[in-house]
């Protein structure tokens, strides 16, 4: 398998990802949608890390799964507390500020 | 070219697991978008980040792989599911487009972001042979063991400022969902308190209710108790139950065997064994 197919489903996976945050109202799935687009691009650091033949892609998409996680712990929790004063996890609720 | 790299590159067991798992992985992340429910999106995600971490194995990296197991299936999409159980998991999507034509705006951006990546990628890549990771993973050792090296040595500064990055993340969380409370906690004896003037007042029970099933033939929820002096419980049926009538009458059978063995006398269980619960007392 050369590495241009495991980049091209990166590329898949990443345009599935935009899709899912420019399309979808509920913010839990737009977090997903985020969440699958970290993972579009460790797959591509992974397929390049095998490409250059050493570790070093391996060691960022690491960092990158560190990362992720912490976005994820904070993200829920800042869903949550809007949840608590909102009573909604929809994207589009908090335009009110407009008016 | 090198025999032993157009080797690696034809190998037919790796090009069966990328045909399977990207497949998979790339319907996988379609549910996810077309799902109405927050739910199925996050199993599909899961489900999406399995096959990622199988091809992970396969591009020679096993300790990202386990990595993406433990971390992504079990520990962020978990989470996700535990956020979704507060919000609520009935929190579906509106159909309603907020800006006028979006999501078909979305839509071509999206293909057309997608056909110059995967222009860009044919055009730049040309069909790169791979060469294998055999060396970088046993020069050290292993793959985790080399790992290890890279980040405790050329990445140190990077894994010190991760390391606070997570601390800070998980003190952002508990300040973020940490709740003020305005009044005092009620103490053991202030409820006990409360639960008396209650019975007072309007004559509920300060004790536990029975549970719902008990002395009865069935243990079903809607059979309500059998006190032991062979009288029918009526308030151990859950109230949305009772409201509904879904009472189930408690056989007759019961009530009179309930009382017998309340009395003191043998009672012959249905096999035909037969105890004598009046001597035990």
């Amino acid at each position: 398998m050369t590495t241009d197919h495991y980049v091209i489903l990166s590329a898949i996976l990443f345009s599935i990802g935009v899709t899912g945050v420019l399309i979808r109202r509920n913010a839990i799935v737009v977090f997903m949608s985020v969440e699958l687009m970290l993972n579009a691009a460790n797959l591509a650091f992974v397929a390049f890390a095998r490409q250059q033949g050493n570790l070093t892609g391996q060691t960022i998409a690491f960092f990158v799964m560190v990362v992720a996680a912490a976005e994820v712990v904070v993200g829920l929790a800042i869903l949550v507390t809007i949840h608590r004063t909102r009573r909604s996890a929809s994207v589009d609720e908090p335009n009110l500020l407009k008016y | 070219m090198n025999p032993t790299l157009l080797l690696a590159a034809t190998n037919p067991g790796e090009q069966i697991v990328f045909w399977v798992c990207a497949t998979l992985a790339v319907l996988g992340a379609l549910g996810m978008l077309l799902s109405k429910k927050p739910v199925h999106s996050a199993l599909f995600v899961a489900f999406t980040m399995i096959n990622l971490a199988i091809l992970y194995v396969s591009l020679q990296a096993p300790f990202l792989g386990m990595i993406q197991i433990i971390v992504y299936t079990g520990a962020v999409m978990m989470l996700f599911v535990f956020v979704m159980m507060i919000v609520g998991v009935d929190a579906s999507d509106s159909l309603v487009e907020t800006i006028k034509g979006q999501r078909l705006a979305a839509i071509i951006l999206v293909v057309s972001f997608a056909a110059l990546l995967i222009g860009a990628i044919i055009n730049g890549l040309q069909g790169a042979a791979a060469p294998s990771l055999d060396v970088a993973n046993t020069v050290d050792g292993g793959n985790v063991q080399g790992i290890a090296r890279l980040i405790f040595t050329d990445y140190i500064i990077a894994f010190e400022v991760v390391s606070a990055v997570l601390i800070v993340a998980a003190m952002g969380a508990m300040m973020l969902t940490h709740r003020e409370r305005y009044r005092p906690k009620p103490t053991q004896e202030q409820m006990s308190r409360a639960r008396f003037q209650r019975f007072a007042a309007t004559g509920q029970l300060p004790g536990n209710l029975p549970p719902a099933g008990t002395f009865a033939r069935h243990n079903a929820i809607d059979t309500p108790a059998l006190l032991p002096d062979g009288s029918v419980a009526v308030e151990s049926v859950p109230d949305p139950l009772q409201e509904r009538g879904d009472t189930r009458a408690p056989s007759v059978e019961d009530i009179t065997e309930v009382a017998e063995i309340s009395e003191g006398e043998s009672v012959v269980i249905e096999d035909g064994v037969v105890e004598d619960l009046g001597d035990e007392k």
